[in-house]
């Protein structure tokens, strides 16, 4: 250490004029306050206050994310509600047994990951688990629009409500194994989740500008791609940029750095489904 | 250009190939984080060092400004910026820090550039894919090490 925070200092200094930090906007949907900044919790050792990605991205890229109707992420919020009244293999759609609707689901992503039967389950593991048990259908691909779509769908309906994961009991194994995934510098670039999203947010890394990695926005609608990207994608890229050799998609190594990831964001608004540049 | 200790058993030993005068990334002797000699046995060439600083494996401004390539699009902020680095650092202790600045700042986040073990999950480039075995080339080159140090000595303040 040492050296470091003198460092930043000065490039922070010298950046004076460019964009660094998150910026001060506020965010409501239509009426709707997100939380976009607050305590950091209290297992986050290293970080005193939390922001959502969506303080460091242009004011552009921000604008998409206040009107439902501009968000490009409804379109396959649409699909996914076409999909919820499908007959799956054996006739029962989603609609059957949910019959209020996707509201049930009210609260369900804001607690996601956790253990459920023993096992660290994400909201794809619970689709694909409960499609092949009450529709007998095939699972989706992790990172598929049908799935990504759905998860999408199902984390809007938590949108305003506060993350809060669960990270003790029966997932506390998993989250230290997270933790740990996030603090090791991986591959020949050496760099850690941390590097980028701790210790240098706010800062341009060449042309992005580095937020907190925080991932209460997911699935997002990412503009370069046009297409909803799922979490375990996101990090992939991340760990790929390390010049590592990274995990798969689904893996049990990704969701413990799910669980870890968004226990950070603790008390930050659910916001999917985000928009990124 | 001083051919020092390095270089100096290899030449006891009798090679006389141009490639015995490349030191190793393994073989590379650190004085307090300085380089005293060439890593390839050539001088460096600034311009080729310039575009290396924007490109490829190098890409040294994705976290420093560097004003005397201010044509160049996209800056980062995470090291420091530098211009005047000359004044600040001596060719050795350079050429030290772009080839692991590890040694100079304990855990920096600056890539070591010539260094080829003790990753943690080495990958085959960007691929995301595993490094196949074999051998491990450093991120530069020790020409393109030589050329990067040459081009940072014109960074001066006047
Ligand atoms: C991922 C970020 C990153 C990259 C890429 C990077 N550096 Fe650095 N560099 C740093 C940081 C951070 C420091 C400050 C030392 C510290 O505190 O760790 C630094 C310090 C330096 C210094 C000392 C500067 C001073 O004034 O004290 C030099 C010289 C330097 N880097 C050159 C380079 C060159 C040349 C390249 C490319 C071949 C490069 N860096 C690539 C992050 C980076
Ligand atoms: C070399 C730098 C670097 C490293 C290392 C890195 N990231 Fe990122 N990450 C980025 C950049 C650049 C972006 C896009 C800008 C942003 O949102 O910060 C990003 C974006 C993200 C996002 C999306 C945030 C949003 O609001 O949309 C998440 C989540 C994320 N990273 C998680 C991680 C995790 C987890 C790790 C470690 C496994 C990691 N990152 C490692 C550079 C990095």
């Amino acid at each position: 250490m040492g050296i470091r925070p003198i460092a930043l200092i000065i490039a922070g200094l010298a950046a004076a004029g460019t964009a660094w930090a998150q910026d001060s906007d506020e965010m409501n949907i239509e009426g709707l306050e997100i939380v976009t900044e607050t305590e950091a919790p209290e297992h986050l050792e290293n970080l005193r206050t939390i922001y959502s990605g969506w303080r460091f991205r242009t004011d552009e890229t921000q604008s998409l994310q206040l009107d439902d109707f501009e968000n490009p992420a409804f379109v396959f919020i649409d699909q996914a509600l076409d999909a919820f009244d499908e007959a799956g293999a054996n006739g029962n759609a989603c609609s059957t047994c949910h019959e209020n609707g996707p509201e049930e689901f009210a609260g369900f992503t804001a607690a996601m990951p956790k253990v459920m039967d023993g096992k660290l389950t994400t909201t794809e593991d619970f689709l694909n688990g409960h499609r092949a048990e009450t529709q007998g259908e095939e699972p989706w691909k992790w990172s598929s629009q049908d799935m990504q779509q759905m998860v999408a769908l199902i984390g809007l309906q938590s949108r305003g409500m506060p993350v809060d994961v669960a990270i003790d009991g029966e997932a506390a194994p998993y989250w230290e194994l997270g933790k740990e995934m996030y603090y090791t510098r991986y591959g020949q670039l050496e760099l850690s989740c941390a590097n980028c999203h701790e210790d240098n947010y706010g800062m341009m890394i060449r042309a992005d500008h580095l937020s907190q990695g925080q991932t209460n926005g997911f699935p997002t609608y990412r503009l370069k791609q046009a297409k909803l990207i799922s979490r375990h994608n996101r990090f992939r890229g991340c760990i790929r940029d390390t010049r590592a050799e990274t995990f798969a998609e689904g893996s049990d190594e990704f969701r413990a750095l799910e669980l870890y990831v968004a226990s950070r964001a603790n008390g930050l608004s659910v916001e999917t489904p985000a928009v990124r540049q | 250009m001083k051919h020092a200790s390095v270089l100096g058993l290899v030449v006891a030993l009798g090679a006389s190939h141009a490639l015995a005068d490349i030191v190793a990334p393994t073989e590379v002797v650190y004085e307090n984080g300085a380089v005293a000699t060439s890593l390839s046995g050539a001088p460096g060439d600034p311009d080729s060092g310039a575009e290396i600083m924007n490109k490829g494996a190098g890409n040294c401004i994705a976290c420093h400004q560097v004003s005397a390539l201010d044509h160049l699009a996209f800056h980062g902020e995470i090291g420091p910026p530098l211009d005047g680095v000359a004044d600040r650092w001596s060719e050795a202790e350079l050429r030290g820090i772009v080839a692991n600045a590890k040694l100079t700042f304990d855990g920096s986040m600056m890539p070591s550039f010539y260094k080829t073990e003790g990753f943690v999950r080495l990958g085959n480039a960007y691929t995301g894919k595993a490094h196949a075995d074999g051998e491990v080339a450093p991120l530069l080159s020790a020409q393109e090490i030589e050329d990067v140090v040459s081009f940072l000595l014109t960074l001066t303040e006047d």
